[in-house]
């Protein structure tokens, strides 16, 4: 049974340089790369190549030893160049140097037909050797799969609703044999329904529809209705003891592209956004791009942030970072180190605020308005105060304020009680956003998570 | 700005890290966040940007509201001075004078001996940022106590309020009871033959009032005629328009320094809700709660208070400032948006049961908002609780 979701709640934040729907022609970044960091819920990351070593896509690069059945491989052929260690010699990045002409790791093709005969035995071995393994993330607590478990159900959010998110419209075209035969594969770990939530504001995307495996469910609202996590509150909550998997649309066509093809091709289309980007666009390269290639010559000042993913939920990643795993993305917008005379009175049109306080005038303007918004701050740290605001974004009947507090007195049969299984961070990212009191609230829900899963 | 920005980096050092001040940092923080919005940027994992909005917007918006109320307050003020002593004024501007006069000088004393004194010796102790939330308090004891009220008694009681009431359960934002009625609760108790009776209401300067002069709130009217037997509205014709309905909705008349005006503090009210700062369940519930328990004593009528026109209720006393201004604080009003019906609906009754039911004290506002402050967790509690069971039940099914 489709399901049809109107959510009230939440709050889209449109800013300016969202990516023309055009594929930019420029040259493939020289190096890629797999970081540890990108994977929540590793704890024990170790490389397993060394600085010369030559690698294919789909080569084992990194393990995690307290997980060691999953592989996490190179996206492309190519030598290792560098082996990057922060404090303490933990592990930060396996950086390839890319060959002109990729060459892949051979795993085994299927045709549609002997994959959906296949078992989960046949496909699962090839799925955590190849490296298309942690696209599935567990809930709760958000963290790469575990092969052992089954899942209740697994839930794949069809559309981004964060700020200057890619259109995935534009970025599957073409994609529904993969997608299909992802879902395929798919079907074997559970026993129960794979939803494939769609915008319902728009025509439903080919792509989702090719699979008569799935359930489409409609969703409409402002963000965060894109964000699996509320979409499985409204379809089948998370319960305690429950555990379900959730995978991006393009974690599914990489499966569906390591089966029917037999390799492991990380070749993605990502959006190149943000107000300081001159041309914003999408290019075509493979996971985990050095970003130097997009902004060359493509920025309008060079006093800006490099984010990996959107504004929400993304990482600083410095103007010689590579892209997340998980990251379809990349926004570049101005840094806002700059003290602001008298900032928290001037009444201001331009500067977007949830708030209607005097003076926060941003709620006059039509909503079609796009912002330019800094990383300033906007304000120094203070003790909780409830505005009721956190209450108007959240489209879930959890009480954000509660939960946070009672993430931050540690105290367990709260958290439980309150709902922390059904959130990770993104969830609450917009409180995070309109918070007047400044917390880093997904920095306390990952806190929060951290204290259930390891205790 | 840039000068500016510069001479305030250079008098930042000493408050530095190892400098000779760096205890008094939080204090120099205070000041610099008030110039200028600090350059601090986002983490780098996370939100990347974040709203305009910060808690000293927030909390202004909250001054603002209180202002038509405050500036009405004060040319009250000189009004019934003006009155009282049977002199007429040169102008509107004299009138205001003497408000001016009586007023400032306690707000001044309320934020010197709550703010610069209580607030930022606690700071400096426990290394806390100062919070904004005493911006609000300030302003705020000064309007619900009498003019007449003498100076020391500000300072004291805005000392204790944001000592015991504030700082003693960890500042701003951890309090349970508001601050402002902490420090008209002090008063009342510690001193109440200043902070009640007919005598406190009205400033006279030393001057001697003229013959017939009362300087009785309408409550303590309406309460007498419990004893009297008489009908309340004809005992407050007897003082002639002064407290007629729509009088005591304009607000010129004897009372606290800004609660008088229902007018005024609805002004306030429609900035509060159209803000959001305010919350609109509170209010509304607020005077629903008192209308509707007046209008079920008004059908009982045992007595000239119970059958008194429940709008009266309404327009008297600080009915109307109570709820609009001191209920809504987010810090001690119930935390859910169920909560918060409840929360201000029983502010409402408990007024009027107070008021009418009970002789001795003959405002019920202020007891009644500290009593639902003290209750506000336990309403939240249950709210909180009824949100578990769903969860749990689902899981269950």
């Amino acid at each position: 049974m489709s399901k049809s979701v109107k959510l009230k709640k939440g709050f889209t934040i449109n800013l300016a340089g969202k990516a023309q729907q055009q594929l930019a022609d420029f040259s493939q970044p020289d190096t890629f790369a797999i970081k540890p960091t990108d994977f929540i819920g590793m704890l024990r990351p170790k490389a397993l190549v060394d600085v010369g070593d030559n690698v294919k896509a789909g080569t084992k690069l990194l393990i995690d030893k307290k997980k060691d059945s999953i592989f996490y491989t190179s996206p492309v052929s190519g030598e290792v160049v560098d082996v990057k260690r922060g404090a303490k010699r933990k592990l930060l990045e396996i950086v390839i140097l890319a060959d002109k002409e990729l060459e892949y790791e051979p795993f085994t093709a299927y045709n549609i037909s002997d994959l959906t005969a296949a078992s989960r035995e046949d496909v699962q071995q090839q799925m955590l050797d190849s490296g298309v393994w942690p696209n599935l993330i567990q809930r709760p607590y958000g963290i790469v799969a575990f092969p052992e478990e089954t899942p209740r159900e697994i839930f794949i959010s069809g559309f981004d609703t964060h700020p200057l998110a890619p259109d995935y419209n534009f970025i599957l075209k073409g994609e529904e044999r993969n997608f299909q035969a992802g879902i395929e594969v798919l079907k074997k770990f559970t026993s129960g329904t794979i939803h494939v939530n769609v915008d319902g504001q728009g025509e439903v995307n080919p792509v989702y529809t090719s699979s008569e495996a799935v359930q489409i469910n409609k969703f409409s609202g402002k963000h965060p209705a894109g964000n699996v996590g509320v979409q499985i509150h409204h379809l089948a909550p998370i319960n305690k003891n429950d555990l379900v998997w959730t995978i991006n649309p393009y974690g599914v066509i990489q499966i569906g592209r390591l089966f029917l093809e037999g390799k492991y091709d990380t070749s993605t289309t990502i959006a190149l956004a943000g107000s300081e980007v001159k041309n914003p666009q999408y290019y075509k390269t493979y996971m985990g791009a050095n970003i130097n290639k997009f902004v060359e010559d493509n920025l309008t000042n060079d006093h800006v942030r490099y984010i990996s993913g959107n504004v929400l939920t993304g990482e600083n990643i410095g103007s010689e970072g590579h892209l997340g795993f998980y990251h379809h993305m990349f926004t570049v917008i101005p840094e806002g180190d700059k003290p602001e005379f008298f900032g928290w009175f001037f009444p201001s049109l331009q500067k977007l605020s949830f708030s209607k306080s005097i003076g926060s005038l941003s709620f006059l303007n039509s909503s079609k308005k796009e912002y330019v918004i800094d990383t300033n701050m906007h304000g120094g740290a203070r003790a909780f105060v409830q505005t009721g605001d956190f209450e108007k974004v959240i489209p879930m009947d959890i009480l954000p304020t509660h939960l946070i507090k009672s993430i931050l007195a540690e105290d367990y049969d709260e958290m439980e009680a309150l709902g922390i299984y059904e959130i990770i961070e993104e969830d609450l990212a917009l409180c995070e956003f309109i918070d007047v009191s400044k917390h880093d609230i997904q920095a306390i829900v990952r806190d929060g998570l951290n204290l259930m899963q390891y205790s | 700005m840039k000068f500016l920005e510069k001479l305030v980096d250079k008098a930042k050092v000493p408050f530095d890290k190892g400098g000779k001040l760096e205890r008094y940092y939080v204090l120099f923080e205070s000041i610099e966040s008030l110039l200028f919005v600090s350059k601090d940027t986002t983490l780098s994992k996370g939100a990347q940007i974040r709203d305009a909005v910060d808690m000293k917007r927030f909390m202004v918006t909250v001054i603002y509201a209180f202002l038509p109320a405050l500036v009405f307050g004060t040319y009250n003020v000189g009004y019934q001075y003006y009155q009282a002593i049977g002199i007429e004024p040169s102008g509107a501007w004299d009138i205001w004078w003497i408000g001016i006069q009586r007023v400032v000088p306690q707000i001044i004393v309320a934020y010197v001996a709550g703010l610069l004194i209580a607030e930022f010796s606690f700071s400096v102790i426990r290394q806390h940022p100062i919070s904004e939330g005493f911006l609000i308090s300030g302003l705020l004891i000064p309007m619900v106590l009498p003019p007449t009220l003498p100076l020391w008694e500000v300072a004291v009681a805005s000392i204790f309020a944001v000592v015991i009431a504030k700082e003693a359960f960890g500042g701003s934002g951890m309090n349970i009871l508001n601050v402002a009625l902490v420090a008209r609760a002090f008063l009342y108790f510690a001193y109440p033959g200043d902070m009640s009776g007919d005598q406190v209401w009205v400033y006279l300067g030393g001057h001697t009032p003229i013959d017939g002069f009362s300087g009785a709130t309408p409550l303590s009217i309406a309460g007498a005629t419990v004893e009297s037997g008489q009908n309340v509205v004809e005992a407050l014709a007897a003082y002639g328009d002064t407290y007629s309905l729509s009088n005591m909705f304009f607000g010129l008349m004897p009372g606290s320094i800004g609660e008088t005006s229902v007018l005024w503090i609805l002004v306030g009210a429609v900035i509060l809700i159209a803000t959001g700062v305010g919350s609109w369940r509170i209010i509304l519930s607020g005077f629903a709660g008192a209308y509707g328990l007046a209008f079920i004593f008004h059908l009982i009528g045992v007595n000239p208070y119970f059958d008194m026109d429940p709008m009266y209720h309404m327009v008297m006393g600080g009915l109307a400032f109570g709820i609009v201004f001191m209920a809504t604080d987010p810090v001690t009003a119930s935390q859910t948006n169920t909560g918060k019906w409840i929360y201000g609906t029983m502010i409402g009754v408990l007024t009027i049961v107070i008021r009418v039911l009970n002789p001795a004290y003959p405002e019920g506002i202020m007891l009644a908002i500290l009593f639902m402050n003290v209750f506000a967790p336990l309403i939240d509690y249950y709210v909180v609780g009824a949100n578990k069971k769903r969860r749990l039940k689902r899981a269950t099914v």
